[in-house]
């Protein structure tokens, strides 16, 4: 049940204030991140609240049950947001936070995508499409010893082209994996083109709904609608879950929110500046770094 | 023993082991019934199961999954190399019908490149069992060792009764001067009808059964280098398989030798029934003979079995 095992503050209210300022944390790391060599940051940010809210409120997992058989599992499969997995990471206590400034340094393992040697990452990813069906193997696994842990595997929209991802929905329905539970980060964007320009995904509940899934659709950045579709777990006896989270790429800094071309970004320590300070509020950045198009 | 009778022998007393497969029950038809929970049939989803199987490993289980070769090892080769050799888990890839053991199934089934594609994955080990007696004897210590494994599965019955495995070793069958034959998996039936048809022409000839491809048995290979001819017979394509193994070996240790490859040289085989194919591609232990002695003999094929039924 979400938070039964966290010291959590008495109303929901408070917590979800805590959850507010430690996403900001996260933010902030990210935006550290997005420099000298750069990271995809645009994914990062529409994924933050997400991942802050389940390691934070709804998984079992933390620095002393990271060997448990019986602890939670989340597996981020569509890899280019691990800077906001990292920064959740150092705000829960699991990682700690000078490893951050080894981003892309050959001296640590904090890089592009995600990867074991980083506690709490359950496993490496980076080639779309892999971890449903990881995911779905270790639910099953639990469900062969009886076991209650849950499943979340956390997917790109823009992964969704993948027919894997399609495969392990369908096994996952066949095998009854109420377990587990597909979370789409559904930032609207694949690369630089907006996937309903490239290939349409809409209507992306009734696609899954067809092929078996339970499926809840919010708003990605709104700690109160996920509490409310995470509380509702499992959605339904034998049904895979899945949570279609809306949300937006860019989140949290209006100068690269939504843009096609501000998706992997290596910034000057300037602009790092300036976008600090854009995500409290304080200025419009001036961006002069090149934006990454590729097509 | 089958390979179905080991297989429930062995999962009914390691609860570790899961068997599963992407709708491919040929070699593991009672053991839904037995197994209950821990067999797994994904349909029609070879890199699906692949990944089940990563997260199966990743909670303690030893997958042992089946499918058609040509799919395990082609269709899935990105979920194998990436999420099961970059992690190391011992997941154990049992390839149905490789080589021409898909007979008249066409180019689509013909894994004739699976041992060059699953070597070139760091940490997955490769096996090539001679027959049904060979298969049984080597896959005891492939399950048991904590690395992912790919075998290329082998259920002919022969009548040669085969030496107990040594993980990583060669069977070494008989020792020669003239010439030596390095093999591996169904053609090893066909090799001992040609060793026998040299001997009758006076030849000293070797037999080597190379069983595990990687790690490959590099003294078994050295020991024979100086034979005045090596041949290295393998239904493969050119390129990746004995031959090459053959080759990086003698470069490794800076020896060279006089080699005559049987393989697929840069083409698929023609569909048939498996004693055609073999007849047509020039693989029958005759035909193999009479092309190391360059002339035609007396010597007479012995009947070589159909293949069982195999989609």
């Amino acid at each position: 049940m979400p938070g039964k095992q966290k010291s959590s503050p008495n109303s929901p209210t408070q917590y979800f204030k805590l959850m507010e300022k430690i996403a900001l944390n996260v933010r902030e790391h990210i935006i550290r991140m997005a420099t000298a060599g750069g990271c995809f940051i645009g994914a990062s940010l529409s994924a933050a609240d997400l991942i802050v809210y389940l390691y934070a409120r709804f998984l079992n997992v933390n620095k002393d049950n990271l060997d448990d058989p019986d602890r939670d599992y989340l597996f981020l499969s569509k890899g280019h947001d691990v800077p906001a997995l990292y920064g959740t990471l150092v705000e829960l206590g699991l990682l700690e936070k000078e490893r951050l400034a080894n981003h892309l340094s050959l001296n640590d393992h904090i890089y592009w995508h995600p990867n074991t040697h980083i506690p709490g990452i359950e496993f490496h990813s980076g080639s779309l499409g892999h971890l449903p069906s990881v995911a779905a193997g270790v639910a099953m696994d639990i469900k062969i010893r009886g076991g209650n842990n849950k499943v979340v595997c956390i997917l790109g929209d823009g992964e969704l082209n993948e027919g894997t991802c399609w495969e392990a929905v369908l096994v996952a329905n066949a095998y009854k994996l109420d377990n587990l539970i597909f979370v789409v980060d559904r930032n609207q964007f694949q690369a630089n083109i907006r996937t309903e320009e490239l290939i349409p995904l809409e209507p992306l509940a009734d696609k899954f709904e067809a092929f078996g899934a339970a499926v809840k659709r919010i708003n990605g950045h709104d700690f109160n609608e996920l509490e409310e579709a995470f509380s509702a777990y499992p959605f339904q006896k034998d049904k895979l879950n899945v949570v279609i989270a809306d949300t937006l790429r860019g989140k949290g800094l209006p100068s690269i929110q939504e843009r096609a071309d501000r998706w992997f970004c290596n910034f000057s320590s300037e602009e790092v500046d300036q976008l600090l300070a854009e995500l409290h509020g304080e200025v419009t950045t001036q961006l002069t770094s090149e934006t990454l198009i590729v097509r | 023993m089958t390979y179905e009778e080991l297989l429930t022998q062995t999962a009914l007393v390691n609860e570790q082991i899961i068997v599963m497969t992407a709708e491919n029950r040929a070699l593991v038809r009672n053991l839904p019934g037995i197994l209950g929970k821990r067999f797994i049939d994904t349909g029609i989803t070879e890199q699906t199961m692949i990944g089940a199987a990563t997260g199966l490993a990743l909670r303690g289980r030893v997958p042992v999954v089946h499918a058609l070769t040509a799919f395990l090892t082609m269709r899935a080769f990105e979920f194998v190399r990436t999420d099961v050799g970059i992690a190391n888990l011992p997941v154990k890839l049992s390839g149905f019908i490789p080589g021409f053991l898909s007979d008249g199934n066409g180019p689509t089934h013909q894994a004739i490149e699976d041992v060059s594609l699953m070597r070139g994955i760091p940490n997955m080990a490769v096996y090539a069992p001679a027959d049904e007696d060979d298969l049984v004897k080597m896959l005891p210590s492939i399950w048991q060792s904590s690395q992912p494994a790919y075998t290329r599965i082998n259920t002919r019955k022969t009548s040669y009764i085969h030496a107990d495995y040594i993980p990583g070793k060669a069977e070494v069958i008989a020792q020669g001067t003239d010439v030596t034959i390095l093999t591996y998996g169904l053609l090893f039936e066909q090799a001992l009808v040609a060793v026998d048809m040299l001997r009758e022409e006076g030849l000293s000839v070797g037999l080597v059964n190379m069983r595990s491809l990687k790690p490959v048995d590099e003294q078994a290979i050295l020991d024979v280098a100086s034979a005045q001819l090596v041949v290295t017979l393998e239904d493969h394509f050119l390129t990746g398989g004995l031959y090459t193994i053959v080759a990086e070996v003698l470069l490794k240790y800076q020896k060279t030798a006089n080699v005559l490859p049987f393989a697929l040289n840069e083409r698929w085989f023609r569909p048939a029934l498996l004693p055609d194919v073999l007849q047509h591609e020039g693989f029958t232990g005759k035909q193999i003979a009479e092309k190391i002695l360059g002339y035609r003999t007396e010597s007479v094929q012995p009947q070589i079995l159909q293949n069982e039924f195999s989609e």
